[in-house]
């Protein structure tokens, strides 16, 4: 049996007192006339930003005094990375949801969240690996930083293989939401293994406490590139929790027909 | 109290659980996690011969021979340095070509019987400034900065640094 997320627009499901603010923005039906205004104007704007960044990161910034061109790297290294751990802790709050408010669009973009991040923190990992060969010589090595970035991808990897791994969905997402949350602890300890530990990998340039520790003509475009792959990130997540909607409303609406039609003959 | 603030503190208490056992399981590790040793945790350790471990540290000014070995293969003496100690390294094979004097290296070998290192891997680590060469150039001409002596000022004040011709583009 579906959860209430199948019922129709406007048809919220019964629930308790207490959580009714929270709710609201549950409903399906609700959710689903926000994004079809929202996400038109979110993906113009991915896609506006992130040409602009690109163009300007790419073709108009300076090279770096000793890096030299290679710097251009980072500016898709340095965004897929704050993706990975911002996209996980994101999953990590829609886990808490989900288990605590019994959220059922909570699980639901959880679901579809899992894939996109794993896609991103991959992404982080094969160009700090093409970064990693000619600057430091060597294509990966165990220091800390990146072997929580490796387990932070598998912690992606595992959510989204175990979301889908049950025949009974809400017991998937509840199992999922349980991995996810245990694995926030590895979202700080990849932000701060470069402080605590000694690491091939050097420590941060922009989130840290002083200035940035890079120049204007760097740092601006690596923002502008950051703000646009994070348009394009929401994009895709909301784009896909609105298909899984759907989905889940075309399967329900068939169920009814069919049980109908079941009664007819009977 | 309803189900769902006691479903909220349970998650609260494995949470707070869950993050001390790591802290402490962190802590307990602290040592097997470091990358490399510094000069000092050398000199404080004395590693035995057999056993090879990663070297890390500033490249020491001053102190780069590099020569070609008897195998015709270039090679490498340097010193290793984290301020107080230094340690000696050679290494036969080709360095990274960020590698210079004042930049960070991290070398896997093993300690010889006289103290000094045998490396077999450099690799190069660069710090976390970022700036256009004309920038870097600029600090230089104006003796605010000597790539090989230290860590750069802080960007506040390249940020404004006079600079002359940009070539970025």
């Amino acid at each position: 049996m579906d959860r209430p997320l199948t019922l129709g627009p406007g048809a919220a499901a019964p629930r308790p007192a207490g959580g009714r603010n929270l709710h609201r923005f549950a409903n399906p039906g609700r959710f689903l006339r926000a994004t079809g205004r929202l996400l038109p104007a979110l993906w113009a704007a991915a896609l506006v930003v992130l040409g602009i960044g690109l163009a300007w990161a790419l073709l108009f910034s300076p090279p770096d005094w000793q890096q030299g061109e290679t710097v251009r790297i980072m500016y898709v290294h340095v965004p897929m990375a704050w993706l990975a751990m911002g996209g996980y802790t994101a999953l990590a709050v829609l886990s808490a949801m989900s288990l605590i408010w019994r959220h059922p669009l909570a699980d639901l973009t959880a679901r579809e969240l899992s894939p996109v991040g794993a896609a991103a923190t991959a992404l982080c990992l094969a160009t700090g690996s093409l970064w990693g060969k000619p600057m430091w010589g060597t294509w990966w090595v165990w220091d800390a930083r990146l072997t929580s970035v490796l387990v932070l991808f598998f912690l992606w990897l595992g959510h989204a293989a175990l979301v889908r791994a049950f025949d009974d969905p809400e017991r998937g997402a509840r199992a999922g939401a349980i991995l996810a949350l245990v694995g926030i602890v590895n979202v700080p300890i990849v932000k701060f293994s470069v402080d605590w530990w000694n690491t091939l990998h050097q420590p941060a340039s922009v989130t840290r406490f002083d200035a940035p520790g890079m120049h204007v003509d760097i740092l601006y475009p690596l923002l502008v590139c950051a703000l646009g792959f994070t348009l394009l990130f929401a994009a895709v997540v909301l784009s896909r929790t609105r298909a899984a909607v759907m989905e889940r409303r075309v399967r329900a609406l068939q169920l009814a027909r069919a049980r109908r039609e079941d009664g007819a003959a009977a | 109290m309803t189900r769902k603030k006691r479903r909220l503190m349970v998650l609260l208490l494995a949470g707070l659980g869950l993050g001390t056992a790591t802290a402490l399981t962190l802590t307990a590790f602290q040592d097997n996690l470091v990358f490399f040793l510094s000069p000092s945790d050398v000199m404080a350790q004395r590693p035995t011969g057999e056993r090879a471990f990663r070297l890390g540290g500033l490249v020491e000014t001053g102190s780069v021979e590099r020569r070609t070995g008897s195998d015709g293969r270039p090679a490498a003496a340097f010193r290793v340095t984290d301020g107080p100690n230094a340690i000696s390294v050679t290494y036969s094979g080709v360095l990274p070509d960020l590698f210079r004097e004042g930049q960070g290296v991290v070398t896997l070998g093993r300690l010889l019987p006289d103290g000094s290192f045998r490396a077999t891997e450099v690799l190069a680590r660069h710090d976390e400034t970022y700036m256009p060469p004309e920038v870097a150039d600029a600090l230089r001409r104006a003796g605010h900065w000597n790539p090989s002596e230290g860590a750069a000022p802080p960007a506040a004040s390249w940020n404004t640094a006079p600079r002359e011709g940009r070539s970025g583009g």
